[in-house]
């Protein structure tokens, strides 16, 4: 619906990285038995992905299956399929133990790009940020300074982070401080 | 006088001339000068006051082992006490205060403490003085001892530190702390097999001493191999070096923190200035050199008096002699290199004396070469006291300082041997081995700090595991370094052969006291730590008073506390005790090594944490109108909720009075989007609720609601909130506040631990949803009209949609999910909105509410009118020792259910003793309000003669609407005595008259909120 608007009206700054909120996302919590046959179905056919291995995400033509703990899965689809995507889990599931929520109101988007990326979020999560270890299909539940949050790199280089709503402003003042101009720890960049 | 010299000096640069004051004169030196070095160059021996008798006190060393030149650094916003002079890069501007003096640094009163009553100041002192009379401590010796004792200043509490902070978290297979020659090597052999390795050192440039004390490593001199390793070093990406980064602590699994000091040598020149690295190295090699010891003889603390090498360090690095005319006291070889290094920079070398009848070995002999009067078994009696070494005492080593020859000289050099800096290898319980040869404790690679699986996760390197001569150091940091590789999951390399030239040294001998039978006035003016103005007398007191343990001798004297933590004065001290004690050194052991290494900053602890991101703060997504339409906000957990909405020129008393009566005559809004929405669902869902409400939950019938209690497994009231049956196998529950997270972890962890093959997931979903209350008698004219609007919606009459019902539907054309549900006692609806169209929601509501008299209101006003209903809060009528027994809730507690979550607890005897105070109304006789959280008192008096407490206020208010102090409490038998008036004495004198009545003033019915 057009009264939808994301936390930040999706604010940007440019420092050592590129921080930018990037609006609603459509997401869905997914909680299960992670092995059945049927719930692997329900994930391919509501994203078009397979069910990930422990912390990591896999991308499908219609989205993407993050791992979240291992019987929880964060299903990313467009905003607005997201109710017609939860009625058909909830098809697909029919008689199979499980629960999906629709959980993208609840959620703040953001993507971190550029050369001191990886710096960036090393300064604020607890996460080894080195290429060999944090590479594109990586998934990270972690925690950003004093906020829960999750995140993960995709093919072009760029980190999409999530996290809840009502932290948003924290969220973004905070990655903005990490990248300022002048705090380069010349590590990974 | 101390002076720069003509040529030394490898690590300035005499073009770039620098500009700096001390205690307000303007002073110069150069770029690559320490303001330690930069103050001698400027005959600025006289850096401060003594902790306690107020001596003039000058450099005793050129590194983080410093104990006296601390200074008050920077101005304004950036000044900050203690800093040391020898670990603080000159930059221009630079201002530094001397501290610990009054009113002068030249002219101290203080001072008279050390003539006239160092005496009466012994080990021990203020416990034995300033015991009686009791209150004197308070109010006449404490203010006392504040003035004359203390480092630094604290900084002006109404400013801000200037500078920024952060952390950065960083993960590799090799830490190797220390960029000295053994680091260097340790990382270089690391680093060849493959590991990612991290090199920090704390200093500017690389390299430690090893230059400034010369010798060749695979044919180059020191400083070219350093240049070159770490030139190849660098060029590797598996290796990332850090200067100005001091290893600070190591901690469980393989966690250290360093500290990066980014900016202090040129301030504000943008950016953070200090970083805190975190980091998860799988081995840590500790590459951190050794401390040289103090000689104990009296006046050695005279300025002038200085470790051998740190004057060494002040010639070779930075061209600059502590004086002219200088004596060198040592007991082992090491000290010769001064003598030579000061001969070779023109200074005059005046004596050598050597503790050691049999003198020293190749270096002795260099130095005699050239011309320098060696004196073997001899010692320093005595140097004059003053603000400089003038004199100089000269006695037998073994003997009682008698038969002295006084030469005159303006500077000391002295050397008591060397002790690894073994700081790091014990603060995760790295044990020590006593080295006779050496008298040092070194660590004992047998018994390492170990990790999780119980293997060692650090290894020493070079001087920092016992060892002094070069070529030891490199074979001992090349078999580290290959260790820690290997450790790390490496493969196994066999460490390469460093070459190295040396000179051959005669062993050390251990000198504890000069002269060794030092009579006790030598003795009373005989330093261990500067510090703290530690004497030999004073522990050899401690240890006659019965101090045998070292820590205890340690709190006794103040031996080795304060911000140098005794890197100069453990091991003298601890020798005198157990010399004392007639124990061996090894049995009375050392006092333990706490992080960090040396002091960090508050700032680089708490990171970016200042000002905006100093703590999350949780915004509903209503806050922005909230904030722009009068919103006084109340923390609640990390949330911020509006207390009350003011309007211009309104108090808040006024403002929550008005949304009072306009929620109860009108209509209000309420932002309630922070209520807890737990969704939980599964085939044993019903089962679960059943176990974790007090009340039935599994009966609920699809598109109803209930209003459950929680209790803890103690049968404590817990939390609260209305649960709605949304479908065969799916509730949602609505918690508090500030329950929403803590009672969805109380749920996971019975599924997860107890109930572990029950089948229910929980979600918690409280940000999806905005909820916005709509309260008030013109609640349900506002909602049809928005669905007017909208050409439809959902049917929201008292038939469609009764109370306690929910029903999903659209009003105003959102997607709406509506609870009838009220915590005022009005009609009452509880509409939830996707969190991201809560705003236009609200704004909707507030646009049509016009007419029907909308105002929102805020949590003050929820609070009173759900006390006028005699609904409980979570919070106030509970503590966390209450029952639902206790609020009169017996009705909410099922008896038909077998089992549930504080059921059995609430069956014990004192759960269920009639004498609980339990929960009734409360109405001043005066119509006033009764204080919050005021007892009322009985009959008689408690064991402490204080009157017997027979109930307290758990939530007191103004009520607008019925114009009277309202209140609810908990009552020793209160239900039994409705109509009797209790004393509420009052912490402002005043007795408060309150009579017992039922806890329901409004509408006692409930016919308000069904209609």
């Amino acid at each position: 619906m057009s009264n939808a608007v994301s936390a930040l009206g999706g604010a940007s700054f440019a420092g050592l990285a590129k921080v930018e909120e990037t609006g609603l996302g459509g997401m869905i919590t997914l909680r299960g038995d992670l092995a059945s046959a049927k719930v692997q179905a329900a994930v391919k056919a509501a994203t078009g992905a397979a069910v990930p291995d422990t912390r990591r995400i896999v991308f499908g033509d219609a989205g993407a299956a993050a791992w979240m703990s291992p019987d929880e899965l964060l299903l990313l689809v467009e905003y607005e399929r997201v109710d017609a995507v939860v009625a058909k889990l909830g098809e697909d599931l029919a008689g199979e133990h499980h629960m999906a929520v629709n959980v993208s109101d609840a959620r703040a988007c953001f993507a971190v790009s550029g050369e001191a990326a990886r710096e960036v979020i090393a300064k604020v999560a607890p996460v080894d940020l080195d290429d060999g270890q944090f590479e594109a299909g990586t998934f990270r539940r972690t925690r950003f300074a004093q906020i829960a949050g999750a995140f993960w790199l995709d093919d072009a280089g760029t980190f999409h982070i999530v996290c809840f709503r009502s932290v948003a402003g924290y969220m973004y003042n905070l990655l903005c401080a990490a990248a300022h101009p002048q705090s380069k720890v010349g590590v990974y960049a | 006088m101390s002076t720069r010299l003509a040529k030394q000096g490898r690590l300035i640069d005499r073009s770039k001339k620098i500009e700096f004051s001390f205690n307000g004169k303007k002073l110069k030196g150069f770029a690559g000068d320490t303001l330690a070095s930069a103050l001698l160059a400027n005959d600025q021996m006289l850096v401060g006051r003594s902790f306690k008798y107020h001596r003039p006190r000058g450099l005793v060393a050129a590194g983080s082992e410093e104990p006296n030149a601390l200074v008050g650094l920077g101005v304004g916003d950036r000044f900050e006490p203690n800093q040391r002079a020898t670990t603080t890069e000159l930059f221009s501007g630079l201002a530094a205060q001397s501290q610990n003096h009054w009113p002068s640094l030249e002219y101290d009163v203080g001072e008279l403490n050390s003539k006239f009553f160092s005496r009466f100041l012994t080990a021990g002192f203020y416990y034995k003085m300033f015991i009686h009379p009791r209150p004197f401590w308070k109010h006449v010796y404490e203010p006392f001892i504040r003035q004359s004792a203390g480092l630094g200043k604290a900084p002006d509490k109404e400013l801000k530190d200037a500078d920024t902070y952060e952390h950065f978290y960083y993960f590799c297979d090799v830490l190797v702390i220390g960029g000295g020659v053994a680091g260097l090597q340790a990382a270089k052999t690391a680093a060849a097999s493959g590991a990612k390795v991290l090199v920090l050192e704390e200093k500017c440039n690389w390299g430690g001493r090893t230059p400034v004390d010369g010798g060749t490593i695979e044919g180059l001199e020191a400083d070219a191999w350093v240049a070159k390793t770490v030139a190849e070093l660098d060029a590797m990406d598996n290796v990332t070096l850090r200067t100005r980064t001091m290893g600070a602590g190591v901690y469980d699994h393989g966690y250290i923190l360093g500290y990066e000091r980014l900016t202090d040598h040129a301030p504000g020149q943008g950016g953070p200035r200090h970083r805190l690295w975190r980091i998860r190295a799988t081995q840590t090699v500790t590459a951190t050199g050794a401390i040289e010891r103090p000689l104990s003889f009296a006046g050695n603390d005279v300025p002038g008096v200085m470790l051998a090498a740190s004057m060494r360090d002040y010639v070779v690095n930075w061209g600059v002699t502590p004086g002219q005319k200088v004596v060198v006291a040592t007991n082992n070889d090491d000290a010769y290199r001064t003598a030579i290094s000061l001969h070779e920079a023109g200074v005059e070398v005046v004596r050598v004396l050597d503790t050691r009848e049999s003198g020293g070995g190749d270096l002795a002999d260099k130095v005699r070469a050239l011309g320098i009067r060696v004196e073997c078994g001899r010692a320093i009696a005595k140097v004059k006291d003053g603000k400089r070494v003038t004199k100089v005492a000269i006695c037998a080593q073994n003997g009682e300082g008698g038969a002295r020859e006084e030469i005159e000289a303006d500077a000391v050099a002295m050397s008591g041997g060397w002790s690894p800096v073994v700081h790091l290898w014990s603060h995760c319980g790295g044990k020590l081995t006593w080295d006779d040869a050496q008298a040092h404790f070194r660590p004992d690679p047998e018994r390492a700090p170990t990790g999780h699986d119980g293997k060692p996760f650090v290894v020493t390197a070079g001087c920092a595991s016992g060892p002094l001569g070069l070529s030891e150091v490199m074979q001992d940091a090349a078999a580290a370094g290959a260790r820690a590789a290997e450790a790390a999951g490496r493969p196994a390399t066999k460490p390469a052969e460093v070459a190295t030239s040396e000179l051959v040294e005669a062993p050390m001998e251990a000198v504890w006291l000069m002269p060794a039978k030092a009579d006790i006035k030598l003795r009373m003016k005989t330093w261990l730590d500067y510090q703290n103005d530690v004497k030999v007398s004073d522990v050899q007191l401690a240890a006659r008073e019965g101090y045998e343990s070292v820590e205890h001798t340690k709190r006794y004297t103040t031996l080795g506390m304060a911000t140098d933590q005794g890197k100069l004065s453990n091991i003298n001290g601890l020798a005198i005790l157990a010399d004392t004690l007639g124990a061996e050194i090894p049995q009375v052991g050392t006092t333990t090594f706490r992080p960090p290494y040396h002091p960090i900053s508050m700032g680089a602890i708490g990171g970016e944490a200042r000002g905006d991101i100093f703590q999350p703060l949780r915004k509903t997504p209503i806050y922005d109108w909230h904030d722009s339409n009068g919103a006084h906000w109340e923390p609640v957990g990390h949330w911020r909720r509006p207390y009350a909405y003011l309007r211009s020129g309104e108090s808040i008393h006024d403002a929550v009075n008005r949304e009072v009566k306009n929620t109860r005559d009108n209509l209000g809004l309420l932002d309630a989007s922070t209520l807890g929405k737990l969704i939980v669902k599964g085939p044993d869902a019903g089962k679960f609720l059943d176990m974790l409400y007090t009340n039935m939950m599994s009966t609920l019938k699809i598109g109803k609601c209930r209003y459950g209690l929680m209790c803890s497994e103690n049968g404590f009231l817990d939390d609260d909130g209305v649960v709605a049956r949304i479908d065969e196998d799916t509730w949602l529950c609505h918690t508090t506040t500030g329950g929403a997270d803590r009672i969805h972890a109380h749920m996971e962890e019975w599924l997860q631990t107890e109930w572990w093959d029950w089948k229910v997931y929980v979600t918690n979903a409280t940000e999806q949803l905005a909820q916005v209350a709509v309260v008030g008698p013109n609640a349900r004219k506002v909602l049809e009209k928005l669905n007017a609007q909208a050409g439809g919606g959902m049917d929201l009459s008292k038939e469609a949609l009764a109370f306690m019902e929910w029903k999903d539907g659209e009003i105003g054309g959102f997607t709406a999910r509506a609870y009838r549900i009220s915590f005022s006692g009005e009609l009452s609806y509880e509409i939830a909105v996707a969190a991201s169209e809560g705003q236009a929601f609200w704004n909707a509501l507030v646009e049509a509410g016009k007419e029907f008299g909308v105002m929102p209101y805020g949590t003050e006003c929820l609070h009173i009118l759900r006390a006028e209903k005699g609904f409980i809060m979570i919070g106030d009528e509970t503590d966390g020792t209450v029952i639902p027994q206790d609020l009169g809730l017996h009705w909410a507690l099922s008896k038909k259910k077998e089992d549930y979550l504080g059921k059995r607890a609430q069956a014990r005897s004192h759960m269920a003793d009639p004498d609980r105070w339990q929960l009734v109304g409360l109405e001043t006789v005066d119509g006033s309000v009764l204080p919050d959280g005021a007892y009322a008192v009985g009959n008689g008096t408690n064991a402490n003669g204080q009157k017997n407490t027979i109930g307290r206020v758990t939530s007191t208010y103004y009520s607008a609407t019925v114009d009277r102090g309202i209140a609810m409490g908990l009552v020793k038998h209160g239900p039994k005595r409705m109509g009797e008036v209790l004393d509420f004495p009052g912490t402002d004198g005043k007795i408060y008259k309150a009579k017992i009545v039922e806890p329901i003033f409004y509408d006692k019915d409930g016919e308000k909120q069904n209609v």
